[in-house]
């Protein structure tokens, strides 16, 4: 049930994507996700496309996986691509009363599901592959500048860990209370809106509680341990820039000239 | 007469996920009427899994629990009644509290049976004799009890429902000692009065020793023995390998009788082997 959801999830490994550098992986997740929006072409949004599937592969992380975090956006996939199907301008390929399908209109469909599955699992490769502890980490140092302008860029950072922490937790104190409340007999299957509502109370109260004092002994023992903001602190972990970093842009930049002349020579696929 | 039967009972947890774990693996059990069952097993043995399959909380992958003979899922809309019918208190229940009062909150699980206020208030009320929760404390917030007490309060709500089977899962981890005893002895009675069945789950062999008719052991998923108490307790070796143990007057006893002192090496509480020492001792006095 609450635990079927994959996107988001780290799976340990020690393939060369998990190895590099989490902050050349963060850049890069949004490089790749403004590349999927400028191609126009089907050609250069292969190019991006291939290059993302490329580093799936060498990710080690079973397929399944990445197919389970699409589950959350096919929804979505399919009415978007349904619309953009109805939608396209020009010579009609079939039509059916009032319904029209023209060649734009299916290339349009195409090529934005493809955008947004992409787009989802480029977002799942660095979260798939990257921790947690790394990925704020790797945040604290991309945002670093902003500490100039007095922005709380640790507090921040510090915040975000603490919060990617606790979700597992949360997620797995919720079954139990509500495995608790239901063995008292709590329904919370069936009944109007108001019912369901009602049938959370159990659940939500005990849950907020137990956030609180997580929260409480969390304080605790950081303060035991002499926490007191970023100022002065050095990290056990520093990251580093290594041989695997290199190869890495070494590719992207292959593939981001292949991508740069197909996106200019061949016209544009799609018209929105 | 078998209150509970499983057949063929397995559970897989992350089934098509790369950590699909089997917890519970082709156990067939039957739980006598009445009767008092320990349950133990190493950490992560199943045994919170097996036992929350009994009440149809989690459904089972591949197999059957029969209530009273009949299947529990067989109507799957009626899973409610039989969570009525087996009780079911959770490691920590003292985290499930959320009513304004203690009473309130003893009084959610008859209420939910459908019960007028009256009734349900009644039933509270004769729950708390059973676990000794002070009256003056009812109308409090359940939030400002202690540990011990929230436990207390926690454990009446699930008993308030009037089970035909009560299962507790590790209800003494985390009391003191004094607290721990206590509460034994409140559930001993409870089993006592109302003679009905009782599963009671513990990492505790003293607990289980002083307390349970039989003992099911549960080894990696698996039933590994099913058996009465002491027949349980004779077999040390082979509970040892699986990370668990014989109480500790146990294993003195099989020690003196390994070294041909007339003592029982099936004793299993203290007072047990104070029964046998003490004339023994007498006796080699005398014989000075
Ligand atoms: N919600 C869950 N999701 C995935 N795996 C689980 C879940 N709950 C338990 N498991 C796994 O199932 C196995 C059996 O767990 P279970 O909680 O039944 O053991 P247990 O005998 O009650 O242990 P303990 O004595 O520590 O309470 C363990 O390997 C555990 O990791
Ligand atoms: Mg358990």
């Amino acid at each position: 049930m609450i635990g079927d959801i994959t996107f988001g999830q780290y799976f340990p490994g020690k393939s060369i994507i998990h190895k590099a550098d989490p902050r050349l992986k963060i850049t890069l997740t949004v490089a790749y996700i403004v590349l999927l929006f400028i191609a126009n072409n089907f050609l250069s949004l292969a190019a991006v496309v291939g290059f993302i599937l490329l580093i799936m592969a060498l990710s080690k992380v079973p397929v399944g996986l990445y197919f389970k975090s699409m589950k959350a956006v096919i929804f979505i996939v399919t009415f978007t691509s349904i619309l953009n199907l109805f939608y396209g301008t020009g010579e009609p390929l079939v039509k059916f009363g009032f319904i029209t399908i023209t060649q734009n209109g299916v290339f349009n469909a195409i090529f934005i599901s493809v955008r947004i599955v992409s787009l989802i699992l480029t977002s799942s490769v660095l979260t798939f592959t990257t921790s947690p502890t790394q990925l704020t980490d790797a945040i604290e140092r991309l945002l670093k500048p902003l500490s100039y302008l007095r922005v709380p860029v640790h507090e921040f950072a510090m915040m975000m860990t603490i919060a990617l922490r606790f979700v597992p937790t949360l997620l797995e104190e919720t079954d139990k209370i509500m495995s608790a409340q239901k063995a008292r007999g709590a329904d919370m299957e069936s009944g109007g809106i108001i019912q369901r509502v009602r049938a959370l109370i159990p659940i939500l109260i005990p849950l907020f509680v137990s956030a609180f004092r997580r929260a409480y002994e969390l304080a605790t023992a950081m303060e035991s341990r002499c926490y007191h903001g970023g100022k002065g602190r050095t990290k056990m972990k520093l990251l580093k820039f290594g041989k695997v970093d290199v190869i890495v842009i070494g590719a992207v930049l292959i593939n981001l000239a292949l991508f740069i002349v197909l996106n200019i020579i061949f016209p544009p696929s799609i018209v929105l | 007469m078998n209150v509970i039967e499983t057949k063929n009972l397995s559970f897989t947890y992350g089934v098509n996920t790369p950590f699909e774990i089997t917890a519970v693996d082709d156990v067939s059990i039957s739980v006598e009427e009445g009767e008092f069952l320990g349950v133990m097993g190493h950490t992560g043995s199943g045994k919170s899994t097996l036992i929350q399959m009994l009440n149809g909380l989690i459904k089972p992958t591949s197999g059957q629990i029969l209530l009273n003979g009949g299947d529990i899922w067989e109507h799957p809309k009626e899973i409610r009644k039989v969570r009525f019918q087996v009780g079911m208190v959770f490691q920590y229940p003292e985290y499930q509290l959320f009513e304004e009062t203690v009473i309130k909150d003893i009084m959610f699980g008859p209420k939910n049976m459908g019960l007028s206020d009256e009734e349900a208030r009644r039933r509270a009320m004769e729950a708390v004799r059973f676990v000794e929760l002070p009256e003056d404390l009812l109308e409090k917030s359940p939030f400002d009890l202690s540990g011990g007490e929230k436990r207390r309060a926690a454990i009446a709500g699930v008993i308030a429902m009037d089970p035909e089977v009560l299962i507790l899962d590790e209800p003494t981890a985390g009391l003191d000692p004094r607290g721990r005893d206590v509460l034994l002895t409140q559930i001993q009675q409870y089993h006592k009065e109302r003679e009905n069945t009782v599963l009671f789950v513990s990492h505790s062999m003293e607990d289980i020793a002083r307390i349970a008719d039989r003992i099911l052991v549960m080894n990696k998923g698996k039933e590994a023995m099913l058996d009465s108490t002491h027949e349980v307790f004779r077999r040390t070796e082979e509970l040892k390998k699986m990370g668990l143990r014989v109480p500790q007057i146990t294993e003195i006893m099989q020690k003196l009788h390994e070294r041909g002192y007339p003592v029982d090496d099936g004793t299993l509480t203290m007072d047990e082997a104070l029964r046998q020492l003490i004339p023994y001792m007498k006796r080699r006095e005398e014989n000075r």
